[in-house]
């Protein structure tokens, strides 16, 4: 009879599956398949949002001096390559505002998104993994709230707190996380079954150990996907706060503001103080949506694989 | 005769079934667990064979305090672990592991190896990481994987390397008593002679015991010492494995010996003996439960359940027919 | 007369990656089955056996294609027919029994439509005679009441019930030839046992083939006349069943065979080495050598390939070579 324990001493790295190599810690072979698309958008606005300060030629909040307002863009007539884009009412550079608006609508919806993330991702693992009253009253705070109508509450609560950038990030966390205390609350229920996760159970573990090493890092997926969607519904809801008036107040350059500024001008034909941070709003909102979508695919067959 | 290191007496574990929606009025009661006593002594295997809704599952999850009993006591090493709490309870749950039987949910994903198998150690002790490597590094050497292994990732091994690494994070805390799930059912054929190997060979090195759950009699056979056969929540025979084999004694071991496959084509059972499904455990049948689809049932099976009988030496059977 | 079912070299790929990357599930095929025979595919995941049976009924995923090769059954050639002549192939003349009886029942539809519905799109059958049709066919799986037991649901019914009620469907249109996949992998020991013996009535009241695809040899030796054994979509070893029992040629069989826990034995099992292939690496030669404890130079080097040991027993190994040689020379000292 064979010895069949020196026989059975397999090496690490034997029966390979080795193509899957997108897990924490293996991104790298990551590198050749990223989504050319909404990088190629998202990139540049980052770029444009961090280096503001040194890429803009003029001081957004100030008016270009000697300049006229409502200038065109310089390819049309009455234009000038001083503001490339043209000015507003108060002859500030349109592209500066541009460039500072975006850094506005990057910070608002990263942070903003970061702080929805966080808050209804703890909800949802206490309410999923803990069960019992907890998960009731956690549940049942979620259908109040979900009730609201999120952008008449958020009004209400920037009337209430007064316009300022950092509390326009409280706020549209404040009024987004609840769609992912819903789906991560789900996802922890299932999790929660899982054999790993009663075994960690059983050798002793808290529960504090359970969640942060067990439940956690498995609902991470799912926590980025949501993020990457949730970043524009949430740039899209500061720039209707700032169209509204309620968001990031003047004279800093917010994209909605500069909307609403440019509005009644759009019947006289000045269609750059609209159209340009129309578009930013729309490439920035489209490109993270792309990348929403593309990591929900990406992700998902890896969690089938495990 | 050591002291048992594990006893179940009188074990009972009854799940209230309620219904309505809003009054939720209780209905009955499954008596998934009703009267088990086992032992599971050091350094052996005892086998718990039978089929779905035996109770078998319950009671594992009994033994490792996931449900707590409705009667009856649950000692190891001779103290009632109902009543274990802090320290005691931390020992018990060092001493007791589990491995389940699907090696792909039975491993957190997003850990590596080596931190998997640390766990239990980072739970009961505070070893330096170096201590926590190198005992990493021994247990895995114990189940025949190289140490790099503790580096990887789970979805980087096979099905039998990952019960490999189950079986090693069971082990890593001087474990006395495993408890194995149906450990090999989900394991291609080769790889289950390896794996039942091996575990035949830590119990020689180490002396840990193992409660082996399974459905498949020639596997629980083999590698158990003794075998305790369970129905409906009861066990109805308890004898040492080459005895049972030899000389299956009540009529459903007697069944489950005729229903297994052969293992030659020359190698013809009897007929098959049983009919029917197995009842449910909402509504046991009274008396024996087994009587409505025993051959050999005679009128006081219906109305007395049978006393467990010592009918040769070692060798229990709940049955009126001896 | 001509087998029910003719396999020729059968070749079927999977390709994945945008066609870079070929993984030969089924490499090179053959089996023969007569009218009323079983044979049992046996092997372990990956082997290819379950992609064999789907190529023969024609319902391969996307993914995966044959690429050569024949399949021929009742005298016609199958590989080349299109979709529409295969649909009426299955049902009506090749039946196929899954593994799991949940996954091939639809919950919204009851018994009698799901029993009834072949024998009333390949056959044509409708009112009374159906209704006759369907009572005989639970019947024959043994499923007691018939009458009320085809108003009911799938989820009314335990698993071995349910298991019946697909092999009735699979009945239902009256197939030469039923193809059944690991059909008793989640059933209870008894009730496996019990199942096993409806399909042996089955067989013999209605004289139907079988191709049971299994990794339990335990039901090989039970139900079927012969036995292919597949590694690495590859067919090893293939001849009768009490032959290849009693006196396995092939290692893997072998090895099969000596890993399984015998009732009553506490010998020690026989374990393979290593793990199984990859098949899309595979090593040169033959694809068992890396892990074949008689493994010689040459296996490395040639993949072996049908050897003859008896009228209808080959293996692919080159040590059948030396046992015959061993043989003669033996014969003429």
């Amino acid at each position: 009879m064979i010895s069949t324990i020196e026989e059975t001493r397999v090496p690490a790295i034997a029966a390979g599956s080795r193509e899957f190599t997108s897990v924490p810690g293996r991104w790298t072979g990551l590198a050749r398949q990223l989504p050319a698309l909404p990088l190629a958008i998202l990139v540049p606005f980052v770029l444009i949002a961090l280096f503001a300060d040194w890429i803009a030629p003029y001081d957004p909040t100030e008016p270009i001096p000697g300049a006229k307002i409502f200038e065109p863009p310089f390819w049309m007539e009455g234009g000038s390559v001083h503001a490339l884009l043209g000015t507003d009412f108060q002859s500030r550079d349109l592209l500066s505002r541009l460039i500072f608006g975006a850094r506005v609508s990057l910070i608002v919806g990263v942070t903003g998104t970061l702080v929805a993330g966080s808050i209804g991702t703890a909800l949802g693992i206490l309410a999923g993994y803990l069960g019992g009253w907890v998960d009731q009253v956690i549940m049942r705070l979620t259908d109040a709230w979900l009730a609201l109508p999120a952008l008449v509450f958020a009004i209400f609560l920037a009337t209430m707190l007064g316009p300022s950038m950092w509390n326009i990030v409280i706020i549209l966390g404040a009024v987004y996380w609840t769609r992912y205390a819903r789906v991560i609350r789900g996802e922890v229920l299932s999790l929660r079954e899982r054999e790993f996760v009663k075994l960690a159970e059983i050798a002793g573990g808290s529960r504090t150990r359970v969640i942060f090493r067990h439940i956690l890092p498995n609902v991470l997926n799912s926590t980025m996907v949501l993020a990457s969607l949730t970043i524009g519904v949430v740039i899209i809801a500061e720039a209707s706060l700032s169209f509204l008036g309620v968001g990031v107040p003047p004279p800093e350059p917010a994209w909605g503001s500069m909307l609403a500024d440019g509005r009644s001008m759009l019947m006289v034909g000045d269609w750059w103080l609209t159209i340009f941070p129309g578009l930013g709003i729309l490439l920035v909102v489209l490109a993270t949506q792309l990348l929403g979508d593309w990591l929900r695919i990406r992700l998902d067959p890896q969690l089938r694989n495990m | 005769m050591p002291a048992p290191l594990l006893e179940l007496e009188n074990l009972q574990k009854y799940f209230p079934v309620s219904s309505g929606m809003l009054l939720r009025r209780k209905i009955g009661w499954v008596k998934a667990v009703d009267g088990v006593n086992i032992a599971v002594y050091p350094g052996e295997t005892l086998g718990l064979i039978g089929e779905s809704g035996c109770g078998k599952t319950t009671t594992s999850k009994l033994i490792l305090l996931q449900e707590t009993p409705t009667a009856g006591t649950i000692r190891f090493d001779g103290e009632d672990i109902a009543s274990l709490t802090g320290q005691e309870l931390m020992r018990y749950r060092r001493e007791v592991q589990v491995v389940f039987q699907d090696p792909y949910s039975s491993l957190s994903p997003r850990m590596r190896v080596g931190d998997i198998i640390a766990e239990p150690l980072e739970i009961h002790t505070d070893f330096s990481r170096e201590a926590l490597h190198e005992r990493v590094a021994e247990v895995l050497d114990l189940v025949g994987l190289e140490p790099e292994a503790a580096r990887l990732f789970p979805h980087e091994f096979s099905g039998g390397q990952r019960q490999r690494i189950a079986i090693a994070r069971a082990l890593t805390t001087h474990t006395r008593l495993i408890v194995l799930d149906e450990p090999v059912s989900a394991l291609d054929v080769s790889i289950r002679a390896q794996i039942m190997n091996q575990l035949e060979h830590l119990q020689q090195t180490l002396g840990v015991s193992y409660l082996f759950i399974g459905h498949d009699l020639a596997t629980v056979a083999h590698i158990s010492h003794r075998i305790a056969v369970m129905y409906l929540g009861q066990i109805v025979e308890l004898a040492d494995s080459l005895e049972l084999c030899a000389k299956p004694l009540h009529p459903y071991t007697q069944a489950l010996f005729a229903a297994a496959l052969p293992s030659h084509p020359d190698d013809r059972h009897e007929k098959l003996t049983i009919t029917g499904e197995v009842p449910s455990a909402l509504n046991p049948p009274s008396g024996c439960r087994f009587h409505p689809r025993c051959p050999h049932a005679m009128p006081q099976c219906a109305h007395e359940a049978p006393v467990r009988k010592e009918v040769a030496p070692q060798h229990m059977v709940a049955c009126h027919l001896y | 007369m001509a087998p029910l079912l003719r396999v020729s070299d059968l070749q079927t790929h999977y390709f994945s990656f945008g066609g870079t990357r070929v993984v030969k599930a089924v490499d090179g095929v053959s089996f023969t089955l007569e009218e009323g025979e079983t044979i049992g595919l046996v092997g372990e995941s990956g082997c290819g056996k379950t992609t064999t049976c789907l190529s023969v009924v024609g319902l391969l995923p996307p993914a995966a294609r044959v690429v050569g090769g024949s399949i021929e059954f009742a005298g016609e050639e199958l590989t080349t027919k299109r979709p529409r002549e295969m649909r009426r192939i299955r049902g009506r003349q090749i039946a196929m029994i899954l593994q799991d009886p949940m996954a091939s029942l639809n919950p919204l539809f009851s018994i009698y439509w799901q029993v009834a519905e072949p024998a009333y799109h390949h056959q044509g059958m409708r009112g009374r005679s159906l209704l006759k049709r369907v009572r005989d066919l639970l019947r024959a799986v043994r499923i007691a009441s018939p009458e009320v037991r085809m108003r009911e649901y799938p989820h009314q019914m335990s698993g071995g019930m349910r298991q019946r009620v697909v092999g009735a469907i699979a009945m239902a249109g009256g197939p030469k030839l039923i193809i059944a996949d690991e059909p008793t992998t989640n059933l209870d020991v008894t009730i496996q046992a019990q199942y096993l013996e409806v399909l042996k009535d089955i067989q013999q009241q209605s004289g139907v083939a079988l191709i049971f695809v299994t990794h339990n040899l335990g039901i090989v030796a039970k139900m079927c006349d012969k036995m292919a054994v597949m590694y690495a979509g590859k067919i090893v070893e293939h001849g009768a069943v009490r032959d290849l029992f009693r006196d396995p040629k092939h290692p893997y069989t072998q090895a099969l065979l000596g890993s399984m826990p015998k009732l009553g034995s506490k010998e020690p099992l026989f374990a393979i080495p290593g793990q199984p292939p990859n098949l899309a690496q595979l090593p040169s030669g033959c694809a068992f050598q890396p892990r074949c404890v008689h493994a010689m130079p040459r296996c490395a080097m040639q993949e072996p390939d049908d050897r003859r040991i008896g009228p209808n027993w080959t293996a692919k190994c080159w040590l059948v070579d030396q046992q015959a040689k061993g043989q003669y020379a033996s014969a003429t000292a």
